[in-house]
């Protein structure tokens, strides 16, 4: 009997002692994200969490603008996977912080929104960027970023050789035809495995818009028509879409590309399990394990141009921020060139202005890493700018992922293109 | 009269024949059991291997057996990593922390709401039971906004500098990733059933002796209950150990989060397999620590005959 | 053979309703009330503050227009859920997640009871079988998802097993790239994950009965067939109940395998309407239209569990 009323008084003393817990802890952090007002301390939030190399270069940044004694500012940063849902979720709550970076392609959401404020920079400032780090929406800026990143075939030498296959640069990319070529002879050679790895095992929607829309616009057509950013119908589904899609299929059904990759394609392609992956920058890092035999190269010209995705993380101010002015400063400040040059020196990115090129290693004209931001100024297309990006990215990565999956491809196009259309509609074009 | 008894449920050998019966029985019995060992327990085996190999062995491995066997390239590198990469050790205490008071209070408070449930009269008490019931139905994701929204409206007493301070809004706090995770109508519904089964009468008995019904739930079902509360210890442990997509929405604050969202620290845009694979081990530990405990404590110990009438 | 199994419910005693008019047990009744209302109280105002607010506000978003972050939001009435209605991805969804529930809910609860039945027996090494079973319910989802996407490879595991075991009858398919293997695959990935759950609320079941009747059993002469079926089965009613309503539940709610194994795919074979309101909701951004997905579901699936309980209530 006594064990019988020990456990339930011993469970009930720990509850209570849980309590405890509960109510201790709570009197702590509540600083209210847009930074008390009273220390005149402004947040900053971050995507970059175990990101150790870039996170290091926005601490530096930050601690060197607090040195100055003007505002103080505090860094808080937050994984880049969960980032989105926690700052949505700091909107809905009216928590969002003064300064904060965010992806490219949802600027302009955020912009009609009515969460961020216009960024009021000097135009020899902004002049200097690449115009694919710049966040713009109804022609004005609401962001602007340190870097970019850009895509890229990354291959081996020696299969391409074996292949007889030339190597294409940025001012002679492959054609089709070439491109085609080079695949069947892989194949034909049988080894390695795969000829071209496209990486469709990430499940992530936006690597589908931000990888494979560049075909798509680089056969002609779009996820949406620029003119007016109101219908995709006839650039999502007309004939130039439907070679993109024909071509994309056919590249799985020819056994060149595997339906489905595996969980990390790089390494897959360092393991030697295939000989060219579509892939970006940041995979340059384990390029090192193949030596002299790992060779860039960029997309091929399907007819309109060779095409990489554009626009990384860019930085903005938000609307509710109360010392607007200091947040501007701080930006001002972050944008000078000896840091933008740290974060290409510290990470794989494109570096965003010239003179920043000019002060990291291996960026200057004729330097092995220069490709990426010759590519990224010739072939760089940002994704759409529109408040219905949300909508668009979701419904082409599953219309692409179908495709892949093999669906009739025109009939995917064009129920993609109408549901664009009816949803672009049904919300007035977004116009605010 | 009438006895209870909770107790494990094999019954003590009698006959010759039931004893060789049993040892032919456990051969082919253990056969089987290991087998199924093998069958759940092979992912545990890969996660911790990995953890011990580079990044690139893992994919390469993933072609062979040798993916469950640490050959190659062993190390505790993935390990230091993990600790360089994220502050992992602040997010084992907080979920810890976090998790055990989730798992506590909700014993207390949904054991008593079964309690009242199951074993006693009051109006209204089939509507309750429905809607909790009800509430087993919609899922997390589906309110996690308005939740958000609702919560930073909710105002809470703090004391600081001894004085205290009316304050508005959960968010960025231990307790808005505890408190509204206390009653929940999985463990009301499980102890629910459980006492279902408990015979009525020890009620009455006890009642008889002049009881109240506070202390009949406590010195009377509750220690019967035992089975029950492991249950439904390590059914609760496990979401609330889980969760992240709730103190991702609600926690800005790096020294406050929980170890899931930790694992997002590891997929940057190169991603550390094996540095998730290091993490991944250290905080299934726990969780499978804290089953043994409860499994042990609470099981096997109903060997308690029960009332005697 | 008969056999009396106390797992049952008593019935209140009749003296109790008889001396229902006297007035002290009038007033032992009205304390019992307010005992109970007190006792169910905390868990009652915690639920009403987290979860029927915030539900009932997330419903009600499904009769407007909201979005994610937009800066108006008006009323429409019933327009989600006609748009709802004549989309042909809903009701592709639904049959999934009924196709998913029917073949789930049976197999898997048979499989855990019988690995309950397993691990109640005191043989040496009980707790460790116990603990391994249970292995996949506490194992990160992120292993567990890089694991099976690699098993269900055409040149995977699984396939190779399935030849070795059938001396090469059975070839095996790229289970989730085929749209029609694609939910058997997750189907057998959702067993194993999830079995070991409700084994273990199957054992505290099987722990409430006693050994005495066990003891009769034997003593009639019951074999182990009969020992179940007149000791064991009786005696797990209410855990029965309790499993079949709330791995129904889950059943029908599944989101997470498909979000991270097949993102719906291949060719929309996998979707749920889980997994519909949460890509509408979050991804592209759809509140109010998640919300009215969301309302639809918690109708059907309250139907179905309410009916389950209806028909599996106490016969008194």
């Amino acid at each position: 009997m006594r064990s019988g009323t020990m456990r339930p008084l011993a469970l009930t003393g720990v509850a209570v002692l849980a309590a405890g817990v509960v109510l201790a802890g709570c009197g702590k952090a509540d600083t209210g994200s847009g930074g008390s007002a009273a220390s005149g301390e402004l947040t900053l939030w971050t995507h970059n969490a175990g990101n150790k190399e870039e996170l290091a270069v926005v601490n530096q940044i930050v601690a060197d603008y607090n040195a100055q004694g003007k505002t103080k500012i505090k860094v808080q940063a937050f994984p880049q996977a969960s980032y989105n849902d926690a700052v949505v979720a700091a909107a809905t709550a009216k928590k969002l912080p003064c300064i904060l970076d965010t992806d490219a392609p949802t600027v302009p959401a955020w912009a009609y929104a009515g969460y961020l404020a216009e960024l009021n920079l000097p135009q020899d400032l902004v002049g200097k960027q690449l115009e694919s780090t710049l966040g713009k929406y109804q022609d004005k800026l609401y962001s602007i970023g340190y870097y970019d990143a850009a895509l890229a075939i990354f291959a081996r030498k020696s299969v391409l050789q074996s292949a007889g296959a030339r190597i294409p640069t940025v001012d002679k990319p492959w054609t089709a035809d070439e491109f085609n070529q080079v695949l069947a002879k892989i194949k034909a050679a049988g080894k390695p495995q795969i000829a071209f790895d496209l990486g469709t095992g990430d499940t992530g929607t936006e690597w589908w818009t931000y990888a494979y829309s560049p075909f798509l616009q680089s056969f002609g057509g779009d996820l949406i028509n620029r003119n007016d950013y109101k219908s995709a119908d006839g650039v999502l589904n007309g004939d130039k879409a439907k070679a993109w899609a024909a071509w994309l299929q056919g590249l799985i059904k020819d056994g060149y590309a595997p339906k489905k990759s595996g969980t990390d394609a790089f390494a897959d392609f360092v393991n030697g399990k295939s000989a060219m992956v579509w892939s970006g920058i940041w995979s340059t890092a384990n390029m090192d394990k193949l030596g002299s035999d790992g060779v860039i190269l960029p997309p091929p010209d399907f007819g309109a141009g060779p095409k990489i995705g554009g626009g990384s993380w860019q930085w903005a101010i938000s609307s509710s921020c109360p010392s607007k002015d200091a947040a501007l400063d701080y930006l001002k400040f972050s944008l000078d060139p000896k840091y933008l040059a740290q974060f290409a020196i510290k990470q794989n990115v494109v570096p965003a202005t010239e003179e920043a090129a000019e002060l990291t290693p291996g960026w200057k004209p004729g330097e092995p890493k220069r490709f990426f931001l010759d590519e990224a100024k010739k072939f760089a297309l940002i994704r759409p700018p529109t408040p219905g990006y949300p909508y668009l990215t979701t419904t082409f990565a599953k219309a692409a992922q179908d495709i892949v999956s093999g669906g009739d491809a025109n009939q995917i196009l064009d129920r993609a293109a109408k549901d664009i259309d009816t949803n672009f509609k049904s919300n007035n074009y977004y116009q605010s | 009269m009438t006895t209870i008894a909770q107790t494990t449920a094999q019954p003590p050998a009698h006959s010759q024949t039931r004893n060789q019966s049993t040892g032919a029985r456990t051969a082919g019995g253990y056969l089987v059991r290991i087998l199924l060992a093998l069958f759940f327990a092979f992912p545990l085996v890969f996660m911790f291997v990995s953890s011990l190999k580079p990044d690139q062995q893992i994919f390469k491995d993933l072609s062979s057996l040798k993916a469950f066997l640490p050959v190659g390239d062993i190390s505790l590198d993935n390990y230091t990593g993990v600790f360089q990469t994220a502050p992992a050790a602040r997010f084992l205490i907080n979920s810890v922390l976090i998790t055990g008071a989730t798992v506590l209070l909700g014993l207390l408070v949904n054991s008593m709401a079964a309690f009242a449930l199951s074993r006693m009269h009051w109006r209204g008490k089939t509507i309750v039971l429905a809607a909790i019931i009800a509430t087993l139905v919609v899922p997390f994701e589906t309110f996690a906004l308005p939740l958000v929204w609702w919560v930073n409206k909710l105002p809470w007493l703090v004391v600081q500098d001894f004085v205290p301070l009316y304050s508005v809004g959960w968010l960025d706090t231990y307790r808005v990733q505890i408190i509204p995770f206390i009653a929940n109508a999985f463990s009301i519904y499980l102890y629910y059933s459980y006492f279902q089964s408990i015979p009525k009468d020890l009620d009455e008995a006890a009642r008889v002796d002049g009881a109240g019904w506070f202390r009949i739930y406590r010195s009377v079902i509750m220690p019967l209950a035992g089975p029950a509360t492991a249950t439904v210890a390590i059914l609760t442990f496990l979401p609330a150990w889980n969760s992240y997509l709730w103190p991702l929405m609600v926690v800005q604050t790096e020294n406050l989060r929980p170890v899931m969202v930790g694992i997002s620290y590891f997929q940057q845009l190169n991603v550390l397999w094996g540095q998730i694979m290091a993490y991944s081990t250290l905080i299934t530990i726990p969780v499978l620590a804290f089953f043994l405990v409860f499994q042990r404590a609470f099981v096997s110990s109903i060997a308690s005959a029960g009332v005697k009438g | 053979m008969s056999v009396t199994t106390p797992g049952q419910t008593t019935k209140r005693t009749t003296t109790r309703a008889a001396d229902a008019h006297a007035p002290t047990l009038k007033k032992t009744e009205r304390r019992e009330a307010l005992a109970g209302a007190l006792m169910v109280s905390p868990s009652v105002i915690l639920l009403i503050v987290f979860f029927f607010i915030p539900v009932g506000l997330a419903f009600l978003l499904a009769f407007t227009n909201a979005r994610l972050i937009s800066p108006t939001i008006s009323f429409t009435g019933l327009d989600n859920f006609t748009r709802l209605f004549e989309d042909p991805l809903f009701w592709r969804s639904l049959r999934n997640t009924l196709y998913f529930a029917v073949v789930v809910v049976p197999l898997q609860s048979g499989f855990a009871l019988l690995l309950a039945l397993l691990v109640n027996q005191r043989i040496r090494g009980t707790n460790f079988f116990r603990t391994l079973y249970f292995v996949p319910v506490v194992t990160s989802i992120v292993v567990v998802s890089i694991l099976w996407k690699f098993m269900y490879q055409p040149d995977g595991l699984v396939n190779n097993l399935l030849q070795s075991v059938s001396f090469n009858l059975i070839q095996g398919t790229d289970w989730l790239n085929n749209p029609g293997a694609a939910m058997p695959a997750i189907m057998f990935m959702s067993i194993w994950q999830a079995v070991g759950f409700h084994m273990i609320i199957w054992l505290s079941g099987l722990q409430t009965i006693a050994p005495e009747l066990y003891e009769a059993a034997d003593i009639d002469g019951a074999g182990r067939w009969e020992k179940f079926r007149y000791v064991t089965w009786p005696g797990l009613r209410n855990t029965r109940t309790f499993i079949l309503v709330t791995i129904t539940i889950a059943a029908l709610s599944l989101f997470a395998q498909i979000n991270i194994m097949t993102n719906g795919g291949p060719l929309d074979a996998t979707t749920t309407v889980v997994f519909q309101a949460v890509r509408i909701g979050y991804q592209q951004q759809q509140t109010a239209y998640a919300s009215a997905i969301s309302l639809v579901f918690f109708l059907l699936v309250l139907t179905v569990s309410l009916v389950q309980r209806y028909l599996t209530r106490e016969k008194d």
